[in-house]
């Protein structure tokens, strides 16, 4: 064969029961620690040519002529392609708006925007190459925010617009705008005791996966292509790449490859159309790998946003009503900004009982770059600024924040400001009542080993700037609530095939699903269900590709409710198929068959009681059964659009975070030390698992608190950042201790009871720590990132990074 | 692209003679960087790695011997007691992979004022070793940095040894920076006492276009102290000198506004780091008088 | 240019080499060896971590004919080379550990396996320290060689020690459990 790294099958066997609610291991960890487990950049094919994707230079401008003879002329060169060689009438994609040009067309809307595709034998070559093509730009005024983009003759970003929210905006340079409106806020706010108002920003934050944007893209004979690609859903990539290609989707045949980390930025396309564009044009495979340059404009970034909140109380400590305005900047294209807005404007009262609220949530067409899903999707930046919000209220009270939260902490039984009632456990009092009883960490750890201080436990770390000087410990507490699936009346859903059948004497469950593992642990529990449901040991995990049905995105926290429960409910299917050949085969037997709610257990038919009716093996002899069936959760209802009413979303996810920093005062550096966890998961169906991505959510809460901000110049809207150097997530000297307590209160409208768990982590976590940082500093701090600068009160607007408020000069 | 692997310093002089525009290549912790991203494109590579004696070094009665190439992980582990703000530097140096690769040689030949090592070898006083097929030269560290990312090689020249004076007092480094490890610098300081000489001497990273010394903060701090008696007494420092020597220390910045933070910040946080360094190299001159190891 | 050198106790030859190239290139592009991880090609991530003459550097920042004449490990040789290590013999000896990267080996039965994996890699699997797995060659490279060091390490030995090593998925926390597990492991075994 001459590709490799092509995925394999994990087939995994289990010595206990391996079902749900055990930490069963990992199927790829074998492959994954021997680094033998083929990632997309890994993929290899002989005769394979290096695809590579100029950019545009400059955010806006009118492209007037390019210039690829020299570049073609180039000794290695296959081709090289521009917008005038796509070869179907269909030359935008997009994921809800099908707004983004594969290459550019006589336009460039943001840096970065792909302008031509090379193909040669060397990536040198291809390098070469792209530096020949020369491209004459006549640039365009930027807009960069709401002032430039919503200013009387403000450039429109996209002219003509004819989707299905132009009708609805107030101007052409907005995505979409989300009004809810509940109560009466105006009349609520005049019986306030207190009135709190606040304006807060939200930096750019990168999903910065590790794994860089790759595949391979290999012609077939029949004039399709095979497609190797790390995605996070196959058919949604598959649905926007087709009709590009002129190809009918059966001849684009996709296979996840392996897949290093995603956390929302693998949810539109990066090299899919470009890669397969080139190997139908050479004719030869062509692999593509972004550099980590060429990640940061290859990728949407979470929706930097500005926020103004009111909130007001009663002297009881009663929250009396929230008026809101998010703005996002979606930047160029539209991505998922409209889901984003709903996200954003649903979930933007938090977790608490307000009765009146007048909300308004939008997205903007800017240049900067675009922004789409990022893990937690919307519900981020609200909970950074009403948390912000509650101890601000909290304390003109003269209230403990923990305690006035518990007050107005929503139950089972709330009404959402969208009219929905939370219909399952919503532990939210709780979940702060547990952060808050954890013992605290000892004062000055750093001197835990000694008397000389171990700079690694203090703020600056190994860089040697305090021995203890300066450092002011703070405790900070935030909760958040997330919804869970794809809202709105999108049809969500997921299919599974299940073949169960017996190989040398033993029953071996198939699962075949569309998933995309990207790290979350997907593989291990859709095993850890088929082996409950079947009651096998021997699981084989087959390789997520388009084969089989579509199984929605590996996003909204989804992935084990959709396609666990669509496995679940094949599963169901293949288990009475079962019973039904153990009754016509064993039936007459015994009359259990015939009676007895049935089992299948330890590779057997059993009954209730426990009873052995038959073995799987010869009920199923030679046959095999094998389904395939789709699964859907409740069905949801779109927002109105005026009133934002409306049962929008399917489950709502609960974490509360309690933080503990050192902040060296003096020189505006952050030691966080501590960061406790409490989440409702409803049912941990693998708790190892889960724990791992409560923690990693919660790091990529702390990395925006504190480091993480693509800073885009506002006058050139262009990327000042890309790359590790300057883009800083936190290393391991960075991140503390994370203790996680795990509720399980079971959802009973969700298999097993779960409950989604992958984002809500990184809700709280950002102002937990903010909230510790403003304990320790008596600053206000209404942005993220907090920066050195804004601690000590050395900002500057020119500095492209905002100083926020409440700027104090050190002492 | 060629690639130059002379196996002896002679064929690497030789070779940069030949081939001006060779850039060396010892550690790769920058070149490579540039390569990869496609910012540089040179003619030649002049690879250094198989010079074995850019790896070693000597402690001599005044000076430690430093080959260009020394690896950050050696210095900071071998080295701490001889040079230990150089040392300390080390340590903050980007991460554990990169210090088992990098050496002072690329630090110097890069010139970047971001360079970690710059402040400690100004602070501690140093010569630089050149060496073209002309002859060898050895250039005061002081005036080795002539602007942004510039020194005063001449395009013949490949550095050979840092020469570095023995610390005679205590020593200290510290950079700030957004993260607690793998940072490059927002600035730097370092400071070091020579109560041989009654000198303090200052090296400051990231805050003016090349690598400086505080001179003026330096001339204020030595009359302070001489005037007061302090080498003598080793009494606490005034607190109203060891504030003016800050301020000095932070006057001597030239920063600038980048993505990495503000100059304000910068000027500020050389300030905080000034006051400290001075407050901990004392208090170790007073405990003992004699050269401590860094606290890291 | 052609560049020749051992990788996990085999020789290599590597021809028609872009000067411009890094190890990492060679070994993931042309040798069949793409354990080792490209994430930020700048020395930032630390995913392209392997042992040049024994030393963890970035693969990325190793010009290709730095390499020559040299020796590497990556972690497709680590379960070998740890092997070798605890049994005592030198490193002179040459081993079948370059696999040709096409991931066709099937069935994996965590546990089952053990004995094929050094003890940080079974502690990897075993603590959950791996999810998305990009970052897991670098840090098994990396802890192995402290562990080498320091058999004993405090957590903050731990984390100074892997703080080369980004990590996007886990918060790490199950990455210093897998280190503690397999120095526990190490010391038991002795």
């Amino acid at each position: 064969m001459p590709t490799t790294g092509t995925p394999t099958s994990l087939s995994q066997g289990s010595r206990t029961s391996g079902g749900i609610g055990e930490s069963t291991l990992r199927p790829d960890g074998t492959l994954k620690v021997t680094g033998e487990f083929a990632y997309s950049s890994d993929m290899w094919h002989d005769d394979m040519l290096w695809g590579h994707t100029l950019r545009s230079t400059v955010a806006h401008a009118a492209i007037r002529s390019i210039d690829i003879a020299e570049a073609l002329a180039t000794p290695g060169v296959h081709a090289v392609l521009t917008y005038d060689d796509l070869p179907a009438p269909v030359k935008n994609y997009g994921l809800e708006i099908q707004d983004t040009p594969v290459l550019a067309h006589g336009k460039v809307r943001h840096h970065g925007e792909p302008v031509a595709v090379i193909a040669a034998d060397h990536p040198e070559t291809a390098r070469r190459a792209a530096a020949k093509i020369r491209v004459d730009y006549a640039e365009l005024p930027v807009v960069t925010d709401e002032a430039s983009a919503t200013a009387p003759g403000a450039p429109l970003v996209h002219e003509d617009r004819a989707d299905h929210h132009s009708g609805h905006v107030p101007h052409p340079n907005i995505v979409h705008r989300q009004p809810i409106v509940r109560g009466d806020a105006a009349g609520a706010a005049a019986r306030a005791d207190v009135i709190v108002t606040g304006d807060y920003v939200f930096g750019m934050q990168d999903q910065a996966f590790l794994g860089p944007e790759s595949g391979l893209a290999v012609p077939a004979e029949d004039g399709g292509v095979d497609l190797y690609v790390a995605t996070q859903w196959l058919h949604s990539d598959l649905r926007q790449i087709a009709p590009v290609l002129g190809l009918p989707e059966e001849k684009v045949r996709m296979t996840l490859s392996g897949v290093g980390g995603a956390f929302g930025g693998r949810e539109d396309l990066s090299m899919q159309i470009h890669g397969c564009l080139l190997a139908l044009r050479t004719g030869k495979p062509v692999k593509m790998v972004y550099n980590r340059f060429e990640s940061f404009f290859g990728h949407v970034h979470r929706h930097p946003a500005r926020l103004h909140y009111e909130h007001g109380a009663t002297r009881d400590g009663r929250i009396t009503h929230m008026k809101c305005r998010i703005v996002l900047d979606g930047g160029a294209y539209a991505s998922s900004s409209p889901a984003v807005v709903g996200n954003a404007a649903s979930l933007s009262a938090g977790p608490y009982v307000i009765e009146n609220v007048d909300i308004e949530a939008l997205a903007l067409y800017t240049n900067n770059p675009p922004c789409g899903a990022m893990r937690g999707f919307g519900a981020v930046q609200a909970c950074f600024a009403y948390e912000a919000q509650m101890d601000r209220l909290a304390a003109a009270l003269g209230l403990d924040p923990v305690e006035f939260r518990q007050l107005n902490a929503m139950e089972q039984g709330t009404l959402m400001p969208t009219g929905q009632r939370v219909d399952s456990p919503a532990p939210v009092a709780e979940l702060l009542r547990r952060v808050k009883a954890r013992p605290l960490p000892p004062e000055q750890q750093w001197l835990a080993a000694g008397e000389e201080a171990d700079v690694r436990a203090l703020p600056g770390g190994l860089s040697n700037t305090t021995h203890g000087e300066g450092v002011v410990r703070g405790v900070g507490y935030a909760v958040g609530i997330k919804n869970v699936g794809f809202s709105e009346g999108f049809d969500d859903y997921s299919t599974a095939r299940v073949r169960l059948e017996v190989i040398a004497g033993e029953p071996v469950a198939v699962v075949h699903t569309a998933m995309a593992e990207v790290g979350q642990g997907g593989v291990t529990v859709h095993a850890q269900i088929a082996r409950t449901e079947l009651g096998v040991a021997q699981v084989t995990i087959l390789p997520a590709d388009t084969r089989v049905g579509s199984a929605g995105s590996t996003s909204a926290s989804r992935q084990t409710y959709v396609t666990g429960g669509a496995i679940k409910h094949t599963c169901e299917a293949v288990r009475e198929r079962v019973l039904e050949l153990g009754r016509r085969k064993f039936g007459t037997y015994h009359p259990a068959w015939a009676t007895a709610e049935l089992l299948l257990e330890d590779g057997k038919v059993v009954t209730h009681g426990g009873e052995v009716l038959a073995g799987l093996a010869d009920v199923l002899e030679d046959e095999a059964v094998d389904l395939e069936l789709e699964w859907r959760h409740r069905p949801t209802e779109a927002f109105d659009l005026r009133t934002g009413q409306g049962n929008g979303h399917v489950q709502y996810s609960f974490a509360a975070h309690r933080a503990v920093v050192e902040v060296d005062t003096e020189l505006g550096l952050v030691k966080v030390v501590e960061l406790a966890v409490a989440q409702d998961v409803g049912k941990a169906l693998n708790p190892l698992s889960v724990i791992g991505q409560i923690q990693g959510g919660t790091t990529q809460g702390l990395g925006v608190a504190v480091m993480e901000e693509i800073v885009v110049d506002p006058v050139t809207a262009k990327v000042r950042n890309p790359s590790f150097t300057d883009y800083l997530i936190p290393t391991i000297l960075d991140t503390p201790t994370i203790p996680v307590d795990l509720l399980e209160l079971a959802d009973e409208h969700a298999p097993y009871g779960l409950r989604g768990a992958g984002e809500a982590p990184t809700l709280s976590s950002t102002p937990a720590i903010l909230a510790a940082i403003r304990n320790a500093t008596g600053l206000e701090l209404n942005r993220t990132p907090v920066r050195p600068e804004h601690l000590t009160g050395t900002g500057t607007d020119s500095s492209g990074t905002g100083t926020g408020t409440g700027g104090r000069t050190a002492p | 692209m060629d690639f130059l692997r002379p196996a002896s310093w002679e064929e690497a002089l030789a070779a940069k003679a030949a081939h001006p525009t060779a850039v060396p290549i010892a550690g790769g912790t920058d070149v490579m960087v540039e390569i990869n991203f496609d910012h540089r494109r040179p003619e030649y590579l002049l690879d250094l790695n198989r010079i074995g004696e850019l790896s070693e070094w000597a402690v001599g009665e005044e000076t430690v011997e430093l080959g260009a190439s020394v690896p950050y992980t050696r210095i900071m582990e071998d080295l701490r007691a001889e040079l230990p703000g150089l040392a300390l530097a080390s340590h903050t140096v980007a991460s554990p992979q990169i210090r088992n690769r990098g050496g002072v040689g690329g630090n110097l030949g890069t010139a970047s004022p971001a360079g970690d090592a710059h402040p400690a070898l100004l602070a501690a006083g140093a010569e630089v070793e050149v060496e073209s097929v002309r002859g060898s030269r050895r250039i005061p560290i002081d005036d080795f940095y002539t602007g942004v990312k510039r020194n005063a090689l001449a395009a013949d020249e490949l550095i050979k040894t840092v020469h570095i004076r023995k610390a005679d007092g205590p020593q200290q480094f510290s950079k700030v920076g957004t993260r607690n490890a793998m940072v490059i610098a927002l600035c730097a300081f370092g400071l070091a006492l020579h109560p041989g000489t009654r000198t303090v001497r200052t090296g400051i990273g990231s805050a003016a276009p090349t690598p400086v010394r505080a001179r003026v903060a330096e001339e204020f701090l030595n009359a302070a102290l001489d005037e007061g008696g302090f080498w003598e007494s080793g009494k606490v420092i005034t607190p109203s000198v060891a504030r003016q020597f800050a301020m000095l220390v932070s006057a001597a910045c030239n920063p600038i506004d980048d993505v990495r933070g503000t100059a304000a910040y910068r000027r500020h946080a050389v300030d905080i780091m000034a006051r400290r360094q001075l407050g901990w190299t004392w208090e170790q001159y007073r405990r003992g008088g004699h050269p401590l190891e860094g606290a890291a | 240019m052609r560049v020749t050198f051992t990788v996990n106790g085999r020789e290599q030859v590597a021809d028609d080499v872009w000067e411009g190239e890094s190890l990492l290139y060679v070994l993931r592009e042309r040798l069949g060896l793409p354990g080792s991880k490209n994430a930020c090609e700048q020395g930032e991530c630390g995913s392209c971590t392997v042992r040049l003459d024994g030393v963890p550097v970035c693969a990325c920042l190793v010009a290709a004919g730095q390499a020559e004449g040299r020796e590497v490990i990556t972690v497709e040789g680590l379960a070998d080379y740890a092997r070798r290590r605890d049994s005592g013999v030198s490193d002179s000896g040459a081993s079948d550990s370059g696999r040709s990267g096409s991931g066709e080996r099937g069935a994996e039965h965590p546990g089952d396996g053990a004995g094929e994996l050094s003890v940080i890699q079974q502690a990897f699997i075993d603590a959950g320290a791996v999810q998305c797995g990009f970052c897991t060659p670098g840090l098994l490279v990396a802890a192995d060689e402290m562990l080498e060091r320091n058999p004993s390490p405090s957590d903050a030995d731990i984390r100074e020690a892997l703080s080369g090593n980004l990590c996007r998925c886990t918060g790490y926390e199950k990455i210093l459990d897998a280190v503690r597990l397999a120095a526990a492991r190490q010391e038991e075994a002795v």
